[in-house]
Parts: structure tokens; sequence; C-alpha cells
């Protein structure tokens, strides 16, 4: 068997991921949490009173809870294998991405491991929101005044 | 209805998302920078409010909401300090998020260990 015809055994091997059931399962799964999402802002604004901008803010930490606890027990990563993107693209990917950086790091100490590399994963996110964010800014207010 | 566009925004952001994975070389890295980068743009364009005042949590639940809220926090910054208020006042508004995660992030991970 030569090179060419061993990279086409292993194209024919290697399973192919179902490009359309994972898009759809990203739109259930993404949506299911924007649709949860709802229903705890509007609970929240009826029964304690809160605005929009606070219930959406304590809505972002029950995500950010609900992430994390299920990462640190385990579950979170055996979800994205099934839901992907549906997961990853709400806040609940970015809390995920902290927590489990700080759980894989722990052991190479606190400084060096944990605390080096506790934005490795979300960094860029913070990194390029602050970037961008501060260069629109300033053109939004030099355009809209 | 809100609850039905709600479940329509995030759906299709999600979406969009993993086909970018599926089709492009991005890691969930790039697609979730760029997301945060595209809400900063919308909320530029004033597109992103719409998003949130049609589809409630449907916009807020998403990644690109922390770039909206970057954006917005660093005009309110800007009438309120000028030049010292954006650098002020940038993060005001997605505090909520960063701190959160951070707070949760060290707790648990000191009282939990990794699985492999």
């Amino acid at each position: 068997m030569n090179k060419d015809e061993y990279q086409k055994l292993v194209k024919q091997l290697t399973p192919k991921e179902n490009r359309v059931r994972n898009a759809f399962v990203a739109f259930l799964g993404g949506g299911l949490i924007g649709f949860l999402g709802q229903v705890i802002i509007t609970i929240l604004m009826q029964n304690f009173g809160l605005s929009m901008v606070e219930a959406s803010s304590w809505l972002c930490l029950i995500l950010i809870a609900f992430a994390s606890i299920s990462t640190a027990l385990g579950f979170f990563d055996e979800w994205v294998t099934r839901v992907k993107a549906g997961l990853i693209i709400p806040t609940t990917g970015f809390a995920h991405s902290i927590t489990s950086a700080a759980l894989d790091y722990k052991r190479d100490g606190f400084i060096t491991g944990l605390g080096a590399n506790f934005f490795k994963l979300a960094g860029s996110v913070i990194l390029y929101g602050i970037i961008s964010a501060f260069f629109f800014s300033l053109l939004g207010v030099i355009i809209y005044g | 209805m809100i609850f039905l566009f709600a479940f329509l925004v995030s759906g299709v952001v999600c979406m969009i998302g993993q086909l970018i994975l599926d089709y492009t070389k991005l890691t969930p890295g790039h697609v979730t920078s760029l997301f945060t980068v595209l809400g900063v743009v919308l909320s530029f364009l004033k597109i992103y409010e719409k998003f949130v005042s049609f589809a409630g949590a449907g916009a807020t639940v998403i990644i690109s909401n922390f770039g909206h809220l970057l954006y917005q926090a660093g005009i309110e910054g800007f009438h309120a300090n000028g030049i010292l208020g954006l650098f002020s006042g940038l993060l005001a508004k997605s505090s909520v998020a960063i701190v959160g995660a951070v707070i949760f992030s060290f707790v648990l991970a000191m009282m939990f260990q990794p699985r492999d």
C-alpha cells in the first residue's frame, strides 16, 4: 500500500460527523438556553420587581454558576460533546473555559499553575472585547456625538 | 412572543457558531472571540439593542452580549467623564460576568479535583 492509498483509506474510515445534525442540535441547545433564560428573567421581573438590567445580570450569574458547577462535577464536557456550540456560544462557554482551566492547572501551583493559566481560554474574549469596544466607543462618540 | 424570539435568536446564533466550527478550522476560542467582537460592532451599529428589545434573553445569554455591554459602558463612561470615563467605565457593565466567573471558578477549583 503506498502513501496515497493509505490516505484514501484513512479518509474513508474516519467517521464523518453529521454537520446537519450538529447544526440542528446546536440550534436546539442554544435556543433552549435563550428560552429558559427568558423564563427566568420574566419570573425575576414579575415576582421580585427587578428591572430588565438587574434581571439580566442575575441570569448571567445563574448561567455562570450552572456552567461552573457542572464543569467541576464533570458533566459539562459530556454535554458539550452532544450539544456543541449550543453550550459554547452562550455565557456558559465563557464560565466553562475559566473553570476547566482552573481545575486543570491547579496541580501546577497557585501562581505558576492556576494564576498563570486562569484566563488561558477566556483571555482572548476579554482582550479582543476590550480592544474592539474601546476603539468602537471612541468612533461612536465621534460619529454619534 | 418574546419567548419564541428568545429561542430563535440564541438558537440561530449557536447554529451559526456550530457551522463555523464544522466548516472551517477555527476553534471554539476563535468563534467566541469573533462573536464578542461582532457584538461590539452590532452594538456600535445600534442593531444589538434591537435584538435585546425583541428577543430578551435570547440576545443577552450569548457571548456577543459581553461585547454589547462593553461598548454601551464605554459610551456611557465617555459621556459621564470624557476620555477618563472611557477608561474607568469600560468594564462597568460586564463586571458581573468576569467577577462571577472568577469567583465561582476559583472556589469550585478549590473544592473539586479535575476528571480526566
